[in-house]
């Protein structure tokens, strides 16, 4: 039977196929659907967790192979940034069953942006074999493909994906699950515990697996020469290899590469040997052209391709045959372009209203939904590096300040599941260090730009357990924060109030504002209902007598509330959910009730 | 040889749900199918454009349609087809949808909405229809079935009847509104006529 899947439902599926029991991630464009694939598989056959970082889970997934049981672990690109300490580690301790890592990597980054960095360099620099798939087929039998390697070369294997091979669905032929006969647990103190007396001795183990890899590498189908016309030959890799042939076809040929690290360097000289000209077409990082130049074979590759963005058939076109396809040349000027914005009921909107309209403060603000704030109508965010950097360099700014006496005051923000991801050691740092910051927690919930993850505040686990909630006023008195204040983010005058207050008592060490109200497009659960009274049931119209066309309305940024020019008037449309921060904008009142949803 | 339609809109019109109802129908009786979708922020009011191509006979390479390579281009929204309309080919068609839903820039004031989208669309391609989807949605009982009008017109325009679509709709949809979405495809595959 024939499915067409994602990427990384196939990688699920590969996952589940090859019998592993443990797989644990951190939500994270454009990863993120590998492991919600995976919790919705019976947990007799696999345990699927969200872990609230991905150093957490990747450990977890070590400690999962050392008991005997295949694991899998995945994270978006900066993921492994926040996860390199036990990636360093575990190459030289190696694993017990089967471990497989799925990191997805965006060239061109289309969706969640941050870095564009090529973890395949990471790879090679912490010393991991890894696979690169080209399509959901690929991406099937490498996962499974990966846990064999893993298990014979006793080492974590990963997988790297692109945007373009996690999103795109193409056909995929299922199999039944692997029998597996889980791994016994042996101490093993010279494996696992890297101090001086081992770990020269793991190092060299690492080298001389690296040799064993390299012949599995000239071996492997996922290797393979495709020979059609000689004058041009192609090595490619991931979804390069898709464009390529959709531009060349048949008048050129290919080495397609799809185990990488180590290359297999007789089979690229045997392929190079056979063509006239030799092209190498990688995204981002000349991974494989490097040691193809190195080995003194001639080629082209980021001479004449772009060093980073994607390799669409277009960019080759140009780059390559100085040709494009016949197309319309339209006027560009007269298209407005559509940044992503809060959604209508978003319970940011009312926060980042206020805070945007502070004189003299710095906002030190972090990744997630609320990053969308940093622009037009709320020019709310200063800064926003990765996870948790909110709170700590938001301190650092305010010593800083306060040393040079420059008077700007900092209000540092971030989200539920960024503070648990890596912000609880800032705030901690805020702490002991006696900083005058304002920390702001929006607690909307849930893990919610990825699309709605559970995570240790939300009450359940991915595989839909209840589960004991973190507290988070108590984590904040417990690291030592005198002032705490929860708000009701809708509520203007009670954020007003909470943030004048926070910022008087500059001076006597960190406080925390939590605003709580959940993300208007989860799923509700019965605490929700239960704590948070009409929890968007209200609607809301313009009664069009009374306003005035002053526009104030529009600076919430709500996609509910349209201006009608031609009467100069302001309109709520079908998507409004009743948060009711327009209406408390209005100098007029006229935004009225409209009725209740039943 | 392989086909290409375009699907753009703005998250939350239906335009993934169109896709995948119509790639599941290619599924059945063409050779290969992939579909490229970009919705990182779709939520959140952003732009949002599916990719599906599909071979009868052979394989398809790129999941990623061309700019000038598409046969079609479908626009849930008048200005996202504006700004798609540069990937049809010079003698294929689009399909727009008249709905306006304004961008941040348009709702802060700082811009207008652009006007005479559809002149300049006509100049991209050789065939232009024009549909006030909402419209022709309530015209069947329910706005939300805009999408599968246009697919409806779709089928018609590519010549995939021979796909059996109610099942594919049977199958995929809530049992409660199977008939309504039946409806609106047969309505958008009249549409589809004038093409």
């Amino acid at each position: 039977m024939r499915y067409l899947m994602t990427g990384n439902e196939a990688v699920a599926r590969g996952v589940w196929e090859a019998g592993a029991e443990f797989a644990a991630a951190y939500p994270g464009t454009p990863s993120t659907e590998i492991l919600e694939n995976i919790s919705m598989y019976n947990k007799e056959d696999i345990l699927a967790e969200w872990a609230p970082n991905e150093k957490v889970a990747l450990e977890s997934g070590l400690g999962a192979s050392m008991a005997g049981l295949r694991s899998f672990v995945s994270m978006k690109c900066v993921g492994v940034n926040a996860s390199a300490d036990p990636w360093m580690c575990m190459s030289y301790s190696g694993c017990n069953a089967g471990m497989v890592i799925a990191v997805a990597d965006e060239p061109g980054q289309q969706s969640s942006g941050q870095t564009a960095q090529d973890n395949r360099t990471f790879f090679k620099f912490a010393k991991y074999p890894f696979f690169e798939p080209s399509d959901s087929q690929e991406a099937k039998d490498m996962v499974k493909e990966a846990y064999r390697v893993s298990e014979a070369a006793d080492t974590a294997v990963a997988i790297r994906l692109t945007t373009r091979v996690c999103h795109s669905k193409t056909i995929v032929e299922l199999e039944d699950r692997q029998e597996y006969e889980p791994r016994s647990y042996v101490r093993n103190p010279a494996k696992y515990v890297p101090v001086p007396g081992h770990s020269p001795a793991l190092l060299e183990k690492v080298m001389s697996k690296a040799d064993r890899l390299r012949q599995y590498s000239e071996r492997t189908p996922f290797n393979r020469e495709e020979m059609y016309d000689a004058g041009i030959g192609i090595i490619c890799t991931g979804v390069s290899y898709c464009y390529a042939k959709e531009v060349f076809g048949q008048s050129a040929s290919y080495l397609k590469l799809g185990f990488l690290n180590p290359i297999p360097m007789d089979k690229i000289k045997t392929f190079a040997q056979k063509v006239d000209k030799l092209y190498i077409i990688e995204e981002s990082d000349p991974i494989i052209e490097d040691e193809v130049r190195l080995a003194g074979i001639e080629c082209h590759g980021k001479n004449v391709l772009p060093k980073h963005g994607e390799l669409l058939p277009d960019v080759l076109r140009v780059k390559l045959l100085g040709a494009i396809l016949p197309a319309a040349d339209i006027d560009r000027g007269k298209i407005v372009p559509r940044p992503p914005m809060l959604c209508a009921g978003c319970p940011h909107r009312g926060f980042f209203y206020e805070l945007g309209k502070l004189e003299n403060v710095m906002v030190s603000s972090d990744i997630g939904c609320y990053t969308l704030a940093w622009g037009e109508p709320f020019n709310a965010g200063d800064a926003g590096i990765c996870m948790g950097s909110s709170l700590s360099l938001g301190h650092g700014f305010q010593q800083a300040m306060d040393k040079k006496g420059g008077g700007t005051k900092v209000v540092s923000v971030l989200g539920d599941s960024t503070f648990l991801h890596t912000g609880i050691q800032s705030l901690m740092d805020a702490v002991y260090n006696n900083s005058s910051t304002v920390n702001v927690i929006l607690d909307n919930r849930i893990t919610a730009m990825t699309g709605h993850q559970e995570n240790p505040t939300t009450g359940f686990t991915a595989q839909g357990d209840v589960a004991v909630e973190v507290d988070i006023p108590a984590l904040c008195r417990a690291m030592g924060v005198k002032n705490i204040v929860t708000v009701d983010p809708n509520d203007l005058s009670a954020v007003r109030g909470a943030l004048k207050e926070a910022l008087a008592r500059h001076g006597e060490g960190p406080s925390v504002i939590i605003t709580r109200w959940p993300c208007a497009l989860k799923k509700f659960s019965q605490a929700d209902k239960a704590e948070f009274p009409n929890l968007f049931t209200d609607r809301y119209s313009i009664d069009k007598d009374a306003c005035i066309g002053c526009k104030l309305c529009l600076k919430v940024g709500c996609p509910a509330i349209t201006f009608e020019s031609a009467i100069k008037k302001a309109e709520i449309g079908g998507e409004c959910k009743g948060c009711s921060v327009c209406g408390q904008v209005c100098p007029k009142k006229a935004m009225v009730k409209k009725e209740a949803r039943v | 040889m392989t086909k290409n339609i375009l699907l753009v809109g703005v998250g939350g019109q239906g335009t993934i749900t169109a896709s995948k109802l119509l790639t599941l129908g290619l599924l059945e009786s063409c050779y290969d199918v992939k579909m490229n979708e970009i919705h990182g922020m779709s939520q959140r009011g952003g732009a949002v454009s599916s990719d599906v191509r599909y071979n009868e006979t052979g394989a398809v390479d790129s999941p990623v349609i061309s700019r000038g390579d598409a046969d079609i281009v479908v626009s849930f929204e008048e200005m996202e087809a504006l700004r798609w309309c540069d990937y049809v080919k010079p003698d294929g068609a689009i399909i727009v949808s008249t709905e306006h839903i304004a961008g941040l820039p348009v709702m802060t004031g700082r811009v207008e909405y652009p006007e005479g989208i559809v002149d300049e669309l006509k100049k991209a391609a050789k065939t232009v229809l024009v549909i006030d989807g909402p419209a022709e949605a309530k015209k069947v009982g329910n706005s939300r079935v805009t999408n599968v009008i246009l697919l409806g017109a779709i089928v018609k325009y590519m010549n995939l009847e021979n796909i059996d679509w109610h099942k594919i709709i049977r199958e995929n949809v809530k049992p409660a509104f199977v008939d309504l979405n039946i409806e609106a495809l047969e309505l958008g595959k009249t549409l589809g006529q004038k093409l």
